[in-house]
């Protein structure tokens, strides 16, 4: 058991870095809107890893620095983000839906209409 | 969990796109069992794999799939894309690998027998204002869902 | 041989259940007796369904495979088995394997929460109650997967509207769920609790079941989830998704065989599972009838005896209806088989009254008896009303079970304000 890797709080942020990317790169280079949207919470779900993974560093530092066993505002934060996340998807989706139905297609690049 | 969200990107299929994101989501949802948030783990599980998977997976199915996966899946500026993505990558190994010092372990196991009590004594004490305004967001998300999917306004 | 004997008891002894107490032996064994025991639960069921239902409509049901169609659950499963495996030519094969799978992996990970006792639980987490709905509500997915994959106008139909209805009731079933979670923080700690055997406790310490507790709220409250609970399990009299005479078996359409069966197991489970929220949330879980007002070591002896009473009853009709048997050369085997099993149930009864195993299976046994209960309610229901439209259904969701949910969950908590003198107004 000594040589099992401590998981600290840094690998919690570097994961959290690495789903960010793979959800930017696919919000920067896919062309399907709902793949898009789908990357969007990807990168939602990144910042909530980081938050309650700093929720959780919080716990174990002392009171006088603010920390301490009531130290949970990273997972308050991070329910809120579920929330509004949930909020934004079905907005979302609804605006995809009303443009699909006068263009019938979900291509990005065909969302021109208002290019001049 | 890193599988998951590298299969979210770059199925053809939009439907197993849905499915990778779901393992992606219940994977995220057992870090946060391991971060000692069970309240927050199961919040995911609701909502998230839940609730707005299923309302993908609905709009998926209303939005045709065929043609859709015959175009082509990558757009015209995906170089830039991944070199940007890229540059991002490295701007965050930098902070890592510099600020390594700035995280100790801490190996304190904090008792999990009553977070949800705590989670509820500040989100309704501490954190009321938000929680009321989060509420008033959801009512406008629902009227302008509603408002967005009818035929005829 | 010692050594095994005194492990055995050291676990026994112990107050916590497996999950909490860390031991990894005994979770696996708990979750192999759970799995069992809901698949003795499933062939159970499929038999009582059929000879229930049949006696309800004044017709005898299965008589011919076994004595009184004891033995038909087992037929029906090697036909399942044995059946040809068809999967339609263009559906999407990955979501199509992985559908069924989805389903009963949602139906089964909810048992890991239901406590059968006060240590008798798999593991007892602290958010015990979200999780069971939070992974009840991942079924959705599977249903949704399920039409989706099939690639044919009916499945996929059933489909959307079996999620839809699913997930409006959902919304009601939660509400009645904070009703009860409201309930339990009335203790003299002051704070209330999400974990299945935390509400039980939390019962015991109040003394009164949830469903009793400011009549009739907590009445309402259980109304709202006993119809909620049915019509998110599809069930009759809302099962317009798989109605066999609308939509030809709805979502599992074009599953055969294997699969079919993965489906019907996991729809069994998920009843299962509802009605052990039931029970737990508002019947008091695994207390005895009057905890606290018969109490003391003398009652609970007394009502300790009644699952022995219970299978020496049910081994008594197994003789009777073996001297009631036509005495034709035919039904030799049939009467010997019956006599057998009448025997078998007698020796468990008596096994049942030994007083080591009596005291350990008391909780275990009003559990269940309460979960056979409900299982008996959903056969009725089947066989009682007509099924409900789409748009009555949608309607009696959204329209009628969330205000209902609502008002019951606002009432309950002003009449638990005024009862803990802080009602400042």
């Amino acid at each position: 058991m000594n040589s099992m890797l401590h998981i600290t709080t840094l690998h919690y942020l570097v994961l959290g870095a690495a789903l960010f990317l793979l959800g930017v790169i696919g919000v920067l280079t896919r062309r399907n809107v709902v793949i898009v949207l789908m990357s969007i919470e990807l990168i939602l779900n990144a910042v909530n890893l980081n938050l309650v993974a700093f929720s959780r560093y919080w716990q174990g530092m002392p009171a006088r620095m603010g920390g301490g066993p009531m130290a949970l505002h990273g997972q308050i934060f991070s329910i809120f983000v579920i929330t509004d996340a949930a909020a934004e998807a079905a907005v979302g989706l609804g605006i995809l839906i009303a443009f699909f139905r006068n263009k019938e297609t979900v291509n990005i690049d065909e969302v021109n209409l208002l290019k001049w | 969990m890193l599988a998951g969200g590298i299969l979210v990107i770059t199925r053809r299929n939009p439907v197993h796109s849905a499915l990778a994101l779901i393992v992606t989501l219940l994977a995220q949802a057992s870090i946060y069992l391991m971060l000692y948030a069970p309240f927050v783990a199961g919040v995911q599980i609701i909502l998230y794999a839940g609730g707005i998977m299923v309302l993908f997976l609905f709009v998926i199915m209303l939005v045709s799939v065929d043609r859709s996966m015959r175009e082509r899946q990558f757009n015209s500026q995906w170089v830039i894309g991944v070199i940007a993505a890229t540059a991002l990558g490295g701007l965050f190994i930098a902070v890592y690998t510099k600020g390594t010092s700035l995280f100790p372990d801490h190996a304190s196991p904090v008792l999990e027998g009553d977070n949800t009590q705590r989670i509820a004594t500040m989100l309704y004490g501490q954190y009321m204002f938000a929680f009321e305004i989060a509420s008033l967001l959801l009512l406008v998300a629902i009227i302008g869902a509603v408002v967005m999917a009818k035929k005829r306004i | 041989m010692n050594s095994v004997v005194q492990y055995i008891e050291s676990y026994l002894g112990s107050n916590q259940t497996p999950g909490a107490a860390g031991n990894m032996f005994w979770v696996l064994v708990y979750i192999l007796l759970v799995f069992t025991g809901i698949s003795l639960g499933v062939i159970a069921m499929n038999w009582l369904e059929r000879k229930i239902l049949a006696h309800m409509q004044v017709r005898l049901g299965p008589m011919r495979v076994g004595p009184h169609g004891l033995l038909q659950p087992f037929a029906d499963a090697l036909k399942l088995l044995l059946k040809e495996d068809i999967i339609p030519a263009e559906a999407d094969s990955a979501i199509f394997w992985t559908a069924p799978f989805m389903v009963v992996l949602a139906a089964f990970t909810t048992f890991v929460v239901v406590p059968f006792g006060p240590t008798h639980a798999i593991t007892d987490m602290n958010i015990g109650i979200l999780f069971m709905l939070g992974v009840s509500s991942l079924s959705v997915l599977g249903i949704v997967m399920a039409g989706w994959a099939s690639n044919s106008h009916y499945p996929l139909m059933g489909a959307l509207r079996s999620s839809a209805q699913m997930v409006s009731y959902e919304v009601a079933m939660g509400m009645a769920v904070v009703t009860v979670i409201l309930m339990t923080s009335l203790n003299a700690a002051g704070t209330g609790t999400l974990s299945m055997i935390g509400i039980v406790q939390a019962q015991l310490a109040q003394g009164e079941w949830f469903i009793f507790k400011f009549f009739p709220l907590g009445l309402i409250a259980f109304f709202i989830f006993a119809v909620a609970m049915v019509a998110e399990t599809n069930r009759a009299p809302f099962d317009l998704a798989e109605a066999e005479s609308e939509l030809t078996a709805g979502f599992h359409t074009e599953y055969s065989g294997f699969r079919w069966s993965l489906f019907f197991l996991a729809e069994y489970g998920a009843m299962m599972a509802a009605s052990s929220i039931a029970v737990t949330l508002w019947l008091g879980g695994w207390l005895r009838p009057f905890p606290n007002w018969l109490g003391g070591a003398r009652w609970d002896d007394f009502f300790s005896f009644f699952p022995g009473v219970v299978v020496l009853f049910l081994a008594g009709m197994c003789f009777f209806n073996t001297a009631r048997m036509p005495k034709h050369s035919y039904f030799r085997i049939q009467t010997i088989g019956l006599g057998v099993f009448g025997a078998l149930l007698g020796v468990v009864a008596l096994i049942l009254f030994i007083p080591g195993v009596r005291v350990r299976v008391q909780d275990i046994f009003w559990f269940a008896a309460k979960v056979a209960g409900f299982m008996y309610l959903y056969i009725w229901y089947r066989g009682t009303f007509p099924r409900y439209r789409f748009d009555q259904l949608m309607k009696m969701g959204w329209k009628v079970l969330l205000p209902m949910g609502l008002g019951v969950l606002i009432l309950t908590a002003g009449v638990a304000l005024f009862q803990q003198n802080l009602w400042h107004p």
